[in-house]
């Protein structure tokens, strides 16, 4: 998985991510991706492109744990999101929708760089720096390769471990 | 082998194996509980998921508080929407004006010692006032606890906050809240969970603990968990009839940081916006004006806050003109409370918007939403720009007697100034 690094600061809360207003209206991830991150950056929307990749600091989805601030990253075409810490809602929601969360770090990654996703370790293209990545636990591995705990689910019916 | 913290023994308890931090395991839920923020998203999943059955509807249970009441169309749909969900399942429903499913939970007795007690929402960690293992999950999680009753959990690592003393006059525990927050930062907790100890968790009541547990998640934390105590079995008296057992940590229990709060040393904080640890002594912020107060939410929504703001509001002969003063009592039974003592009558005479209990205007989902560059000083959880629903207004945080005094001068102002 490859693509092109979209970044932000430290403590980017859900409701910057996709404010609580947008939620009340739709919970359509095709609708609420239009209004990614518009408190942060009103443009953001409208130059995303399928595969980019999410970049952060510190604390990333901090806040509510409105599992929109997921899905409406995913109707954007993002499949990750790499950041030095997530909250602990927002990686969990990440998981269970097969976004895939990446801790590493990430201070080094600039706006546009080409970022390659691989097994423990994230190379950045344009750098040509490669940075170690903390592993998924097995049952977290499981569900982000499903798609997601909903097919997880459906192919199980009970968590196996 | 070395002894465990609370948290260990409570998840080793709901997964059967020997739960060390670090571990991720699978738990049995004691009790889930979803909110119409979080829960029209969670049958979606559950139908995604092929769910034809709820495994144990008794320990679930549904609140209507983010959007109470229905202000159009959309929302009464999804009201109605769970509503049937829930009475197609047997499963319990707080309907709109019953209050904050949080506040909800713990008044009924269904947040107890020992359990692991979830929801769909953040501030699900108010419960470890109670000494439950108390988190919040996403809508994903609560479909898949109601089709099979458990959930995935990675064992949290603890921090032991070590509270001594009592809290002098004019502070409260929000301000012990705040000042946590400053010490730990917005993330100092991720992951982790806060436990709670020493001489003075004795001098906190239930109330108090409610308010430090609440905000545990504004530090990052999985869960914030109390010890139990003679006021645990006097506050749960009446509440509940089902037996439970306190879970204490052990003597050489593993600790990932220990942490000192004095609560004697402790003087009126406030959290500036828009970021919660942005956290300095109330009085280097006195003067700010300040033209809407908000007491309510789950942090601040209860009997006792109000009385604490009502205290200071009358000493102080009223709210200032210019200045709305916003009450959302966290739920019916503390409304009629306040009814009952005369509380809501004195805000009432001091012109107070009274709005239906539920989350109000916390999350800017309902309720009265601040115009622009206005700032507003709240006894909710969080500053967010834009929280309240409008980014062009500035929100800081503080404990509901300071925000009283905020009300009394139109400008923020240590309530120790003013109590009588």
């Amino acid at each position: 998985m490859t693509g092109r690094a979209r970044t932000f600061g430290d403590d980017i809360n859900t409701d910057y991510i996709i404010t609580s207003r947008r939620k009340r209206e739709s919970l359509d991830p095709a609708v609420l991706r239009k209004y990614l991150f518009e408190e942060l950056d009103p443009r953001f929307a409208a130059t995303v492109e399928a595969g980019d990749v999410i970049v952060a600091g510190k604390n990333f989805g901090c806040g509510s744990a409105m599992e929109v601030a997921v899905t409406a990253v995913l109707g954007a075409g993002i499949r990750a999101v790499v950041a030095r810490s997530f909250s602990r809602t927002y990686y969990r929601n990440a998981v269970n929708n097969g976004l895939l969360p990446v801790e590493c770090d990430t201070g080094g990654i600039r706006e546009g760089d080409r970022l390659a996703m691989g097994d423990g370790e994230v190379r950045n293209l344009s750098t040509g720096v490669t940075l170690e990545t903390a592993p998924l636990p097995e049952i977290m591995r499981q569900i982000v390769s499903a798609g997601g705990l909903a097919p997880y689910m459906k192919r199980h019916g009970d968590f196996s471990l | 082998m070395a002894g465990k913290t609370i948290s260990e023994k409570i998840l080793s308890a709901k997964s059967g194996v020997d739960a060390r931090a670090g571990r991720v395991m699978v738990c049995a839920v004691d009790c889930a509980m979803g909110t119409d923020g979080s829960a029209p998203m969670a049958i979606d999943y559950f139908e995604a998921m092929g769910g034809q059955s709820v495994r144990d509807a008794a320990r679930i249970v549904f609140a209507l508080d983010h959007y109470a009441p229905a202000a159009n169309r959309a929302i009464a749909l999804l009201h109605q929407r769970l509503r049937e969900f829930a009475g197609q399942f047997g499963i319990q429903l707080w309907d709109v004006g019953q209050g904050i499913g949080h506040q909800l939970m713990v008044e009924s007795g269904r947040a107890l010692p020992g359990r692991l007690v979830v929801g769909a929402d953040s501030h699900a960690v108010t419960y470890g006032a109670l000494n439950a293992f108390a988190t919040g999950i996403g809508s994903s999680d609560l479909a898949a606890i109601l089709i099979c009753g458990r959930m995935w959990l990675r064992v949290p690592e603890s921090i032991r906050v070590n509270l001594t003393g009592q809290l002098p006059r004019g502070v409260y525990a929000k301000d012990a809240a705040l000042a946590l927050t400053a010490v730990l930062g917005a993330d100092g907790a991720a992951y982790q969970a806060l436990e709670f100890g020493g001489p003075g968790v004795g001098a906190l009541d239930m109330d108090d603990r409610l308010v430090l547990s609440n905000f545990a998640v504004e530090m990052g934390a999985k869960n914030g968990i109390f010890p139990a105590d003679e006021r645990t079995r006097e506050y749960l008296a009446g509440r509940s009839c089902q037996d439970f057992e306190a879970v204490a940590a052990d003597d050489d229990a593993r600790y990932g940081r220990e942490i000192a709060l004095n609560l004697d040393a402790l003087r009126p904080q406030v959290a500036l916006p828009h970021q919660v640890d942005r956290v300095e002594p109330l009085v280097q912020a006195a003067g700010t004006p300040v033209q809407m107060v908000y007491l309510g939410t789950c942090t601040g929504g209860r009997a006792k806050g109000f009385h604490e703001a009502r205290d200071v509001l009358k000493a102080g002969g009223g709210v200032a003109r210019g200045v709305q003063l916003v009450v959302t009592p966290a739920s019916r039974a503390v409304m009629e409370t306040l009814a009952r003592d005369g509380t809501l009558a004195d805000f009432a005479a001091m012109g107070a918007v009274i709005v239906t209990p539920g989350c109000g205007s916390c999350c800017g989902t309902c309720g009265a939403i601040p115009g622009d560059g206005v700032n507003v000083i709240s006894t909710a959880n969080r500053n967010f720009k834009g929280r309240m629903g409008n980014s062009g207004a500035s929100i800081y945080l503080a404990s509901p007697a300071s925000c009283a005094a905020a009300a009394v001068r139109g400008a923020i102002t240590d309530p120790r100034e003013i109590e009588a």
